[in-house]
């Protein structure tokens, strides 16, 4: 909502300058986003174009270097055939509005090139019809970095007016509120003389269920259309809106100056019968905008038994549109349901100054005052007959009545309030109300929708009073609770941990491109976005790999070809709330080190991965004992190279997993840079170990005996894994076998074709005495033996 | 006697004569090894009587302990002098590279977030979460912004599916709804997260963090919300003073509803937090609006509190002077190195935020 100081000043008697009134709008709850001229004169430059060449990518586009002042070049790119270099020409700014088309300017990506705002033909500034190639100016008129409109109206403060004060979308509302907050008088309305002398042929029938509430108009006759006077145009300008005619001007000012929407028709275009009903699903109409619209059910028409007038409160209709030409009309001012002037609007994208007023809240009791003031002043300036005025459907407009106890103002803002102050502000609000032991009677204005209840009351007493006005009161240390739960700390844990190994720790969104992610197992079309900003981004991710190999794929076009990566967040497996879990994953791609005098180039391979995982596994409180891999998994990772970590006590959640990841998929999107190495940690199926540090350790107990360490050599058939060998050695004699390690693993050679050979380092202690030569021999035996049982494996001689 | 004093010449003299380490041991061996002289020497007491077996006895004993330290000081020499060969020998040049070491970094927001929770930890609030896909009530219903709430059209909602009942959560507000629908007054919890809006462009990006704080207690009230955020302020940026501003404002579930700016000033480029005449608007925050507390049957005659939303990309571009937010979801390693922060580095009240 865009005010002038001179139109302020109609309704509020003030001497206080600009400053002083932007500070009290921010302090009152209108926050001032700008003052300044109309954006116009912001964002519309002379400029001129350094370097005009062919687009790189599109044959029918140039990429200009524009010179917007001041030194400063951008690109811009452009589709006119007469754009070339040292073209003097109209710039608009990215945020620049088109008054063709109402379209915003962004730097938008054009064919792999951004392009930092646009070069405008006269048609898109809506100079005239001309839309062949872009403004040519006269460098002797025009300087490069000024603005191209002139400036030579009055600065406009724009307010952003929250959803809830739909009073202040009207100068008035403004004024009525910078008067209680003591900035000066609010004058009284102008009384409205109308005199009326021809009899209104109109009849408006309101159907029920409509979606409007009442309809009150007025038929003026012999008026002569024109362009407005100075006075008005300038005050549209001044606020950013364009003057069209007279006659739709006048409803333009009495919408922004009493925030009461009106609608004029050519009373010559349409029959004297105006039905006001809901819409059927699959009717046409054509808008004032010029657009066709095929409206859905429910949306309230103002309509003649044959066509649609009007989309009510919304926008009027092309074919009873007013122009210079129009001798009669017909004034429309009505009241309309918000919800369904919102739900109509927004199924056809439209967002008009109407339809943001109606769907916020208009004071009924303006319905006949704005269409008074507004008859009046078309008699002014265009002269004609007026008819008497008719109302239709609802006429007595209650006001809402609340109880406000001012004990409660205290109980929420934590200090008191004088009665006296009450009753002040109460008042310039337009509040009428009875006081009683401190309980009031209050009845609240009709202009203001948004005040139901006590709470409502508070906020206005402090919102005049001032923020400033609340006493802070300081916290206190509190740590009586914890602050996180087990599964809060594990995932800060493990975030931590893994950044500690040499992971960088990346945050990417949350969605992903759908192609990309249903190259991994869990995708399903659930996971679709409705409305997603691009196809690159249409689908929530179910693997935490898509995006992580998306951008490594980048950092490697960034030279990058080393990478430790990891990210902490949801993956999702359905579209209903709580259907994700949280997973970290990791990927590490190129060399773990580069040649240096040490050592060699040092590859990634999937130990190092496993290793990572397996350590973090360990910090995270999981007991070494209870760990176990599995080699199998999942298709995103090679078949040959990767495996699980599972609980021996849970083989249905995995704790992690790890691998190289597919070949395919790093072929799919062109990695050229491979194997690329990857792992998840499943924070949701790791345990929480929820035991105090004083259970945490058990006795302590040590061997002070002599250990004694031997070595074995098996032949074993290849499909037997490592884990299970060792697992079937430790249980020979848990007591004894202190450790094993597995020190060599080879194939070929003189050895079977299915056979390897894996040797084995056993580390042998007893608790309780030193081991005799026979308990040791005994010991080997029994270990060759069950080797032998279980594996068919040979001592290799 | 004369063998005794035999001896002491003889391997004094050998004693000297050893010029390395293995002469000296061969000189050990003789004298003290398997028949060695001065070992051989004491199997003569036995036949020795009286007064000249007590002085032979003490006299050989002597003459051991003297050859003997002889002996040992000059192995000792000798062992002193090969290592101090070898020392000076044995030199290389420890200013080469080492082997090649990586450094892992933590994400600025995640740095950010467990800077919001130990400092709100330290006055009593607990963390609690909420899913990113959320139902359309919880979102928005259940906060006071019924359907076709103008309100409803400021957040550009992502959805999942067409009848708009299943979204991606546009503000962490919807904690609050789980989190009193779950549980009995008092609640004081922060929630930090994801949120989406399809927005995007240079300041917007469709996914950014907010943590959402909720107060809910029997006498809680705006100055207590006030000390609370002038604390956080103070806290998070590490200033003693800070300039803060409520300015009034709307928000379905809050009521009073307020925006707050902090003062800062531009000091060669970089954004000042804590001085100047600017303002800057980091949040917004009020009373829980009524119909949000019945809505999750809280007694409103007996509960109040207030609750707030900070945007945390942003509390974390102003702290570390990040000046493009599409920049924290780009992976780029080179500016995740710049800004990240050492995984060790936790932020805790006991040692503080900074090193």
């Amino acid at each position: 909502m865009k005010i002038t100081s001179s139109w302020l000043k109609d309704h509020l008697k003030t001497s206080a300058n600009i400053e002083k009134i932007v500070s009290t709008l921010n302090n009152i709850g209108l926050e001032v986003e700008s003052v300044g001229a109309t954006d116009k004169n912001n964002f519309f430059l002379v400029a001129k174009i350094i370097k005009a060449e062919k687009h790189p990518n599109a044959d029918k586009l140039k990429l200009c270097d524009v010179d917007i002042g001041s030194g400063k070049i951008l690109k811009v790119v452009c589709g006119a055939s007469n754009a070339r270099d040292g073209l003097l020409t109209v710039y608009a700014k990215p945020g620049a509005i088109i008054p063709k088309n109402q379209l915003k300017i962004k730097v938008t990506n054009i064919r792999g090139v951004d392009s930092y705002g646009m070069l405008c033909s006269e048609s898109e500034l809506g100079l005239s019809d001309e839309s062949q190639g872009i403004i040519e100016l006269d460098s002797k008129k025009f300087k490069v970095g000024n603005s191209y409109f002139k400036n030579n109206s009055e600065p406009a403060i724009d307010i952003s007016i929250t959803p809830n004060r739909s009073d202040c979308l009207g100068v008035r509302g403004i004024a009525r509120d910078l008067s209680t907050a003591g900035l000066g008088k609010l004058i009284e309305l102008q009384q409205t003389k109308l005199k009326t002398n021809i009899k209104n042929p109109f009849k408006v029938i309101i159907q029920s269920n409509s979606g409007c509430s009442s309809f009150t108009h007025c038929y003026i006759e012999g008026i002569k259309n024109s362009e407005s006077p100075k006075w008005l145009k300038d005050k549209l300008i001044a606020v950013g809106m364009n003057p069209i005619s007279a006659v739709v001007d006048i409803t333009n000012y009495i919408m922004l100056d009493l925030n009461r929407p009106l609608h004029a028709y050519d009373a010559d275009k349409i029959e004297r019968k105006v039905i006001v009903r809901s819409s059927k699903k699959g009717e046409k109409f054509l808008a004032l905008d010029n657009n066709n619209y095929s409206l859905e059910d429910g949306a309230c028409l103002i309509t003649n038994e044959k066509e649609i007038l009007g989309l009510g409160g919304v926008i009027g209709g092309e074919s009873s549109s007013i122009s210079l030409d129009t001798k009669n009309i017909f004034l429309e001012s009505a009241l309309f349901d918000p919800a369904k002037i919102s739900k109509a609007a927004k199924k056809l994208g439209i967002n008009s100054d109407a339809k943001f007023r109606f769907e916020r809240g208009v004071d009924p009791n303006t319905m006949e005052y704005g269409l008074k003031l507004a008859a009046q002043i078309i008699n002014k300036l265009c002269g004609g007959k007026i008819s008497n005025l008719v109302a239709s459907g609802e006429g007595n407009f209650k006001n809402k009545q609340i109880k406000f106890n001012s004990k409660k103002f205290e109980k929420i803002i934590g200090s008191k309030i004088s009665t006296a102050e009450i009753n002040k502000i109460l008042n310039n609000l337009g509040f009428k109300f009875k006081e009683s032991k401190n309980v009031y009677s209050i009845i609240v204005p009709t202009w203001r929708p948004d005040i139901n209840e006590e709470v409502d009351i508070v906020e206005e007493l402090i919102r005049i009073r001032g923020y400033d006005k609340i006493q802070l009161i300081n916290p206190e240390v509190d740590s009586s609770k914890n602050i996180l739960t087990g599964k809060q700390k594990l995932q800060r844990f493990a975030q931590r941990s893994i950044a500690n190994k040499g992971f960088m720790e990346t945050v990417t969104y949350s969605f992903t491109s759908s192609k990309i992610d249903s190259l991994f197992d869990l995708h399903n079309k659930n996971l679709l976005i409705t409305n997603p900003i691009s196809n690159d981004l249409n689908a929530l991710r179910s693997s935490i790999f898509s995006n992580l190999l998306i951008h490594a794929k980048n950092n490697i076009h960034r030279n990058f070809e080393d990478q430790k990566i990891f990210e902490c967040g949801p993956v999702f497996f359905g579209s209903k709330p709580g259907e994700q879990i949280v997973v970290i994953g990791g990927i590490q791609i190129g060399k773990i080190y580069r040649k240096n005098w040490l050592e060699k180039d040092k590859d990634v391979d999937v130990f190092e991965i496993k290793d990572i995982v397996y350590k973090t596994l360990i910090e995270l409180g999981i007991d070494e004992q209870e760990l176990s891999i599995i080699q199998e998994s999942e298709s995103y990772y090679h078949p040959g190279r990767s495996g699980k970590f599972f609980l021996s006590s849970n083989k249905q959640s995995p704790l992690a997993n790890f691998g190289e990841i597919n070949p395919k998929i790093i072929k799919e999107l062109d990695i050229k840079y491979g194997p690329v190495f990857g792992f998840q940690i499943f924070l949701n199926n790791i345990p929480v170990i929820n035991k105090q540090n004083t259970e945490k350790k058990f006795k302590y107990l040590v061997s002070n005996f002599q250990k004694i360490e031997r070595d074995f050599a098996f032949i074993i058939d290849k499909k037997f894994e490592a884990e299970k060998i060792i697992n079937a050695l430790f249980n020979v004699d848990k007591k004894l076998i202190k450790k094993i390690r597995i020190f060599d693993v080879f194939q070929g050679g003189n050895i079977e074709k299915n056979k390897k050979s894996v040797a084995l380092n056993l580390v042998i202690q007893s608790q309780d005495k030193t081991l005799n030569d026979k308990e040791i021999d005994e010991l080997s035996n029994k270990i060759i033996q069950t080797m032998q049982k279980s594996f068919d494996a040979t001592l290799r001689s | 006697m004369d063998e005794i004093l035999h001896l002491e010449k003889e391997f004094k003299s050998k004693i000297d004569q050893s010029e390395n380490l293995h002469k000296i041991e061969q000189v050990k061996s003789e004298a003290f090894g398997k028949n060695g002289k001065i070992g051989e020497l004491f199997k003569k007491i036995t036949t020795l009587q009286g007064e000249d077996r007590k002085n032979f006895a003490s006299n050989l004993n002597k003459l051991k302990d003297n050859i003997n330290n002889l002996i040992n000081s000059k192995i000792n020499l000798f062992e002193q002098t090969e290592i101090n060969k070898k020392l000076s020998e044995d030199r290389i040049d420890v200013t080469l590279p080492g082997r090649p070491i990586t450094f892992g970094k933590i994400h600025p927001v995640t740095q950010v977030i467990d800077e919001v929770t130990a400092i709100f930890g330290e006055i009593g609030f607990s963390v609690a979460e909420g899913p990113d896909v959320e139902n359309e009530y919880n979102n928005f219903t259940a906060l006071n912004t019924p359907p076709h709430h103008p309100a409803r059209d400021m957040h550009d909602t992502f959805y999942l599916g067409q009848n708009k009942e299943i979204l991606l959560r546009t503000h962490t507000s919807p904690v609050q709804i789980r989190t009193m629908l779950s549980g009995k007054p008092p609640f004081k919890i922060i929630a930090p997260g994801r949120t989406y809006r399809c927005d995007s462009d240079q300041t917007h990006t469709p996914m950014f963090h907010q943590v959402e704080g909720l107060h809910i207690d029997k006498n809680v009230n705006m100055g207590h919300l006030k000390g609370v955020l002038d604390y956080f302020i103070r806290k998070f940026f590490e200033v003693d003073k800070i300039k803060m501003r409520f300015r009034p404002s709307h928000f379905p579930f809050t009521e009073p509803s307020a925006e707050v700016d902090i003062g800062y000033e531009l000091k060669d480029g970089k954004i000042v937090i804590g001085e100047g005449d600017k303002w800057l608007e980091i949040l917004g925050c009020g009373m829980v609006h009524p119909n949000v507390l019945k809505n999750c049957k809280v007694n409103t005659s007996m509960y109040q509190g207030y609750a707030f939303g900070i945007g945390i990309d942003r509390l974390a571009m102003l702290k570390y002077g990040i000046n493009d937010l599409r920049s924290f979801f780009e992976t780029d390693v080179r500016w995740l190195e710049h800004y990240g922060f050492d995984p060790l580095d936790i932020p805790a009240n006991y040692r503080g935020f900074s090193r």
